[in-house]
């Protein structure tokens, strides 16, 4: 709604348009050497409890490194709006290291801008840089799947319905996996366990949020996790319905700590700090950067009170295995809710395998369809 | 627990929507038909239920005390509605300008002042369990019905008694319809519609206070998925009457539901268009009550829109 009053918005057209002209021959301000200004993007507020949240405690890391200048602009829309806020940090405050963090950034806003500001370095959150695509941009994700999987042992301990529930915002290739990887890990306790996903169609929408979550309660769902950018209100909602939670994105365990089993979060500290310092001293950084938990770039939330002893022992050995890398949560022979098959007889999805992040179907025992 | 209740979990989904969703359409559509059958119309009531919201969830934070939010709501809407209802007594002033500029206030202002109050958890609103008598969890967490959802009902009531029947609901239909007539009986219309104004911008503000904290039950940036302008829409798709403003507020909340609720038992393509039934429903049932001669019976005669 506010998007276009932005104090950005109104300093790139106001002040651009009167002093284009003058500007124009020294739009880049100069830098003192060994300085860096770095520009964070959020599709949302910076404290949602979720993932604008995550990405923003990782800024504020690198905001305390020395000759580092944050600059951070939040609530910026998947739109031409992205464009300008690059634009402008590019132009007006001289970043020369760009995290425009949603997934909707990347094609066609990044791919776009990037070209005519080749000095500059574009790093996205998620998005699937391949061979061919402007050099100056590199995408840069974590396996989180692994955590939704964890988090599907502890829901697989927890529910008697044998009924879980997932709601998801848009059905992407990394939600996909998730739902996938919560349901995997639970049916790795109890294969008759099925899981319920209800797409809400919006990355934040609080209401339609509630209804999914009580219409999961209202199916049986007794554990309920989520992928939206905002996760509280799943969370509260699913424990005044009496339902265990699994958290995803950051700890929301102080919502409901009895209720609160465990949760994925992310932990881009440990990705910014090194792009950052790879970036002053000069050197490249990767246009393809994958991590997971053996990396330190995703974590699990401390285990809850309700965990079970049994629980807690199956997560702690699968995560122990996950560590030790190799570890394949889509492995033949599985079949995808449709009946196609995904994966032959021996054949198996390593978390680092590529072909995950374009995945587009949902696995037999997801009751839930991606269109 | 018996899990199982089939296809029965859509009407029973629909109900608990209902009575959940309804409640901000409720009090904002009250409210506009109030300011709206003294002439005025208040487009800035997005605004308004978005402050109010934060208003709301902050002083209830601040104070533990939920009912405290709702008050400091309602007052902060009145103030809204006040600043409305002043700018547009000025002269050539237009009231839908006025309102769209104070929307964009209502919700900066509310991004602005909510920023510390995104992460704290406020006292919830009381609830009233009405579904005692079933065992089916499902139906009991629908009839979990809100005390400002009664309220605001009875309201309805009360608003549609007071319209018709009362000195003061005559004095609002007479300077709704007629300022000349209004100033022929010693009435000065500018004064009843800043305060027309005042209060649905105060109903306005309790809608906000229901969102934050009842249900969604937390304040954060996209608390209202746009409830302010359907609600100002609901005004004339109820003929500026409060009882039907109460049955369009439940008609919405329902069509909400049926999205969510369709996914759960199955009918999982196609929820993209599940989501956009409010929408259709509007246009059919404004199709379907339309006629040639009759279009805009009911509208108060000095509204900037019939004039």
């Amino acid at each position: 709604m506010a998007e276009f009053l932005t104090r950005r918005r109104f300093l790139s057209t106001t002040a651009g348009m009167a002093g284009a002209a003058a500007l124009g021959g020294l739009a880049m301000p100069a830098r003192a050497s060994g300085s860096l200004t770095v520009g964070f993007i959020y599709v949302g507020p910076r404290d949602d409890y979720g993932y604008n949240q995550a990405h923003a405690e990782a800024a504020a890391v690198v905001k305390a490194m020395e000759g580092v200048t944050v600059i951070e602009e939040e609530n910026v829309a998947e739109t031409q709006d992205v464009q300008q806020t690059m634009e402008s940090m590019i132009n007006f405050d001289g970043a020369t290291l760009l995290f425009p963090t949603s997934f909707g950034y990347f094609d066609p806003h990044i791919l776009k801008v990037a070209p005519a500001n080749p000095d500059v370095r574009f790093e996205h959150c998620g998005g699937l840089w391949s061979e061919g695509m402007p050099t100056n941009t590199g995408s840069y994700f974590g396996y989180i799947g692994m955590g939704q999987y964890l988090n599907g042992i502890a829901a697989g301990h927890a529910t008697k319905t044998k009924k879980i529930g997932f709601v998801a915002a848009k059905p992407i290739p990394q939600v996909l996996l998730n739902i996938n990887s919560f349901l995997l890990g639970a049916r790795s306790v109890d294969p008759t366990i099925t899981c319920q996903v209800i797409f809400t169609g919006e990355w934040s929408m609080a209401v339609k949020e509630a209804e999914a979550t009580n219409a999961l309660a209202d199916a049986g769902a007794d554990v309920i996790t989520c992928h939206v950018d905002g996760p509280k209100v799943v969370m509260e909602t699913a424990a005044s319905r009496d339902c265990f939670i699994c958290g995803y994105h950051a700890n929301q365990s102080e919502l409901a700590p009895e209720k609160y089993l465990t949760g994925a979060e992310w932990n881009w500290a440990t990705v910014y700090t090194d792009m950052v310092k790879k970036t002053m001293a000069g050197e490249p950084i990767d246009n393809f950067v994958r991590g997971g938990l053996a990396e330190g770039f995703i974590k699990m939330s401390p285990l809850g009170p309700a965990v079970s002893d049994a629980a807690r022992k199956q997560f702690e050995d699968t995560n122990a295995k996950i560590m030790a890398g190799g570890y394949a949560v889509i492995s033949g022979p599985m079949k995808d809710n449709a009946g196609n098959v995904i994966a032959k007889e021996g054949e198996a999805f390593e978390e680092t395998d590529v072909a995950l992040e374009s995945m587009n179907y949902l696995v037999e025992g997801v009751i839930g369809s991606t269109s | 627990m018996s899990g199982e209740i089939g296809l029965w979990a859509v009407p029973i989904a629909m109900l608990g929507g209902a009575i959940r969703v309804s409640t901000p359409f409720l009090f904002v559509s009250l409210g506009e038909v109030i300011t709206e059958r003294s002439g005025r119309i208040n487009l800035g009531l997005e605004g308004t239920l978005v402050f109010g919201a934060m208003a709301g969830y902050a002083l209830a934070f601040m104070t533990g005390s939920a009912w405290i939010g709702v008050l400091a709501a309602a007052v902060a809407g009145s103030v809204f509605g006040l600043v409305h209802g002043l700018l547009c007594s000025l002269p050539k002033v237009n009231d839908i300008a006025i309102g769209i500029a104070l929307m964009l206030l209502g919700t900066g202002l509310a991004f602005f002042f909510g920023k510390p109050f995104i992460q704290p958890v406020a006292p919830d609103l009381p609830s009233i369990n009405l579904g005692w008598w079933s065992d089916l969890p499902q139906v009991q967490a629908a009839l979990r019905v809100n005390v400002l959802f009664l309220i605001g009902a009875a309201l309805a009531l009360a608003l549609a008694w007071m319209l018709r029947r009362t000195r003061v609901g005559l004095t609002l239909r007479v300077v709704g319809d007629s300022s000349d007539a209004a100033r022929a009986l010693g009435i000065r219309p500018a004064r009843v519609r800043i305060l027309a104004t005042a209060f649905g911008g105060a109903l306005a503000g309790i809608g906000g206070a229901y969102l934050s904290l009842f249900y969604p039950g937390s304040w954060n940036e996209g608390i209202s998925s746009g409830q302010g302008l359907i609600a100002v829409a609901l005004v004339i798709f109820a003929r500026w009457s409060p009882v039907n403003c109460f049955f369009a507020a439940l008609l919405f909340g329902a069509a909400g539901a049926l999205g969510p609720a369709l996914q759960s038992v199955g009918v999982t393509s196609g929820y993209y268009l599940f989501y956009a039934a409010p929408f259709v429903l509007t246009l059919v049932v404004l199709i379907a009550s339309s006629s040639k001669s009759g279009a805009l019976t009911g509208a108060p005669r000095e509204l900037s829109i019939t004039k």
